[in-house]
């Protein structure tokens, strides 16, 4: 979001944020020295929150945004949550999954879940109302057939929702400045999927013989590589490839798979949305 | 063409109000950009600049400067560990798969540690000391055991550390790094115990890390570390 409809939004959701922020002259000046140290949205994202955040009459316009981008979460754990279930649904009837892999994927399982309920707990709480009515189709379209009833597919698709989570929670985290609690909360489980992913990375690289592993999966996302024999996934890893940081070099300091590797990028909320869209019914 | 002159006369009433003058804004937006975000940190001294105190103690500053500093601190004493592994252990009992990724973490903590060292430049705090006494490097299971407690004490460490930072593009920054930290802590604890990348022993009722404020890393970070280091100018809240 630019500069100016961060501005715009706001003029056209509360006049009197313009007046609010006047009186509040020690604020603006901390306002002033981030503009001279910091990218712009960010300063005035910052400043907007503090403007509403400190004074009851405006708390509602900061805490839409908040809202807007814990729906966005919920929906991705959701997406998330019921894929695990669909799964271990379906191998209770008909096992797929290897028994000495059933703990893991049970365990991402009860995160997702607890994920689920977090934040619906939490959009409630705020007022808010959580998004509800999802349901997925976890092939795609066909894209992935077997996705919860194939094992080599089914952690194809889940490796690509547990790396796609990690990038869509890094890529919103800012706009939760400000609100330490709900910032923190989201850092607390961005990492966790982080975990899923590494996780379901290591049992797809000594998955023997699993045809839809490409190149040499590891725990981390080596360049642009999906280690997945498909490009359907690859927008889940498109911009991954990065080997500069804030303007420093970091294959200046070693391997450039090991520069790309040690740097999760982010993803922005339109990209996440074309990712996971074609899963939602 | 109303409505961008109501928002461009809504951009000078702030600007104007937050003694910035436009035409200054604009240069400095602009610089900004070319500069890269870290170009302007040395110009960034907030009230307590990093600094080796008289009887040695490496205070790590104030404000995001200070934050920086924590994470380059923790970033050199996890460098300093897999480099060690790499050089002392690999003939206790690593596979060579194992071997490869052990290199591949270290790989990545040294580029995180020359990452900090380069963008914070001269508000760097100096190379630490590291007490590796208590890990026998000769042990698979020693060796696993301290990297079990670095990755998920860093973790951590970044994970309270997000709401500390008041520059959001830092925040990315740190974003970027804990889910490289998060990735190799549940390979290593897959290590120790498969399927133990996410037990409850660090993730809560609510499927979530845990997160702990820089005093708390800071004192168990210590005893690996001959180096004092003082956080007590490092914002708490």
């Amino acid at each position: 979001m630019n500069f100016a409809s961060i501005l715009k939004m706001m003029s056209e959701q509360d006049s009197e944020f313009f007046e609010k922020t006047s009186q509040r002259r020690s604020l603006l000046k901390d306002f002033g020295k981030k503009i001279a140290l910091t990218a712009v949205p960010f300063a005035l994202g910052s400043l907007f929150t503090k403007a509403y955040g400190q004074n009851g009459r405006g708390s509602a316009r900061s805490t839409d945004s908040i809202l807007e981008v814990l729906n966005f979460a919920l929906t991705l754990e959701y997406l998330e949550r019921d894929f695990y279930k669909q799964a271990l649904d379906n191998n209770a009837g008909m096992p797929f999954i290897p028994a000495a892999q059933l703990a893991g994927i049970q365990s991402i399982y009860q995160h997702e879940a607890a994920h689920v309920s977090f934040l619906v707990a939490a959009i409630q709480g705020a007022g808010g109302t959580p998004v509800s009515g999802l349901t997925f189709d976890f092939t795609a379209g066909g894209a992935f057939p077997g996705a919860t009833s194939s094992y080599n597919m089914f952690l194809a698709v889940a490796q690509t929702f547990e790396d796609t989570g990690v990038r869509a929670y890094k890529g919103r985290a800012g706009e939760l400045m400000g609100d330490n609690a709900v910032l923190t909360a989201a850092l607390n489980i961005h990492s966790v999927e982080a975990r899923h992913a590494s996780h379901i990375r290591m049992v797809r690289k000594n998955n023997t013989g699993d045809p839809l592993v490409a190149g040499n999966p590891k725990p981390w996302i080596t360049g642009n590589a999906s280690n997945v024999g498909t490009t359907a996934v690859q927008a889940s890893y498109n911009g991954e490839e990065i080997t500069q940081q804030a303007g420093v070099n970091i294959a200046g300091f070693v391997s450039g798979d090991a520069a790309s590797e040690s740097f999760d990028e982010p993803l922005t909320k339109d990209q996440v949305l074309a990712i996971v869209d074609p899963f939602i019914n | 063409m109303k409505k961008e002159n109501l928002e461009q006369n809504q951009v000078e009433e702030v600007l104007q109000m937050s003694g910035v003058s436009r035409r200054h804004f604009l240069a400095l937006s602009g610089g900004l950009a070319v500069a890269g975000i870290f170009a302007t940190m040395s110009s960034c001294k907030k009230d307590k600049d990093p600094q080796v105190m008289p009887d040695g103690t490496i205070d790590l500053g104030s404000g995001d400067i200070g934050i920086l500093n924590y994470a380059y601190a923790l970033e050199q004493l996890e460098a300093a560990f897999y480099t060690r592994v790499a050089e002392s252990s690999f003939s206790s009992g690593f596979s060579a798969s194992e071997q490869a990724l052990l290199t591949d973490i270290r790989d990545h903590e040294i580029a995180h540690r020359e990452f900090f060292k380069a963008a914070l430049a001269g508000n760097a705090i100096p190379a630490l000391e590291v007490n590796f006494d208590a890990i026998d490097f000769g042990s698979r299971t020693s060796v696993l055991n301290a990297a079990r407690t670095f990755e998920d004490l860093g973790v951590q460490a970044y994970n309270g550390a997000g709401q500390l930072i008041t520059t959001g593009d830092y925040l990315v920054l740190a974003g970027k790094i804990v889910s490289v930290e998060a990735r190799h802590a549940a390979y290593i604890r897959d290590l120790i115990t498969p399927n133990s990348f996410g037990s409850a022993d660090i993730i809560d009722s609510n499927g979530m890390d845990m997160h702990k404020m820089p005093s708390e890393v800071l004192a168990a970070a210590a005893g690996f570390l001959k180096s004092k280091i003082s956080g007590n100018n490092l914002p708490t809240s």
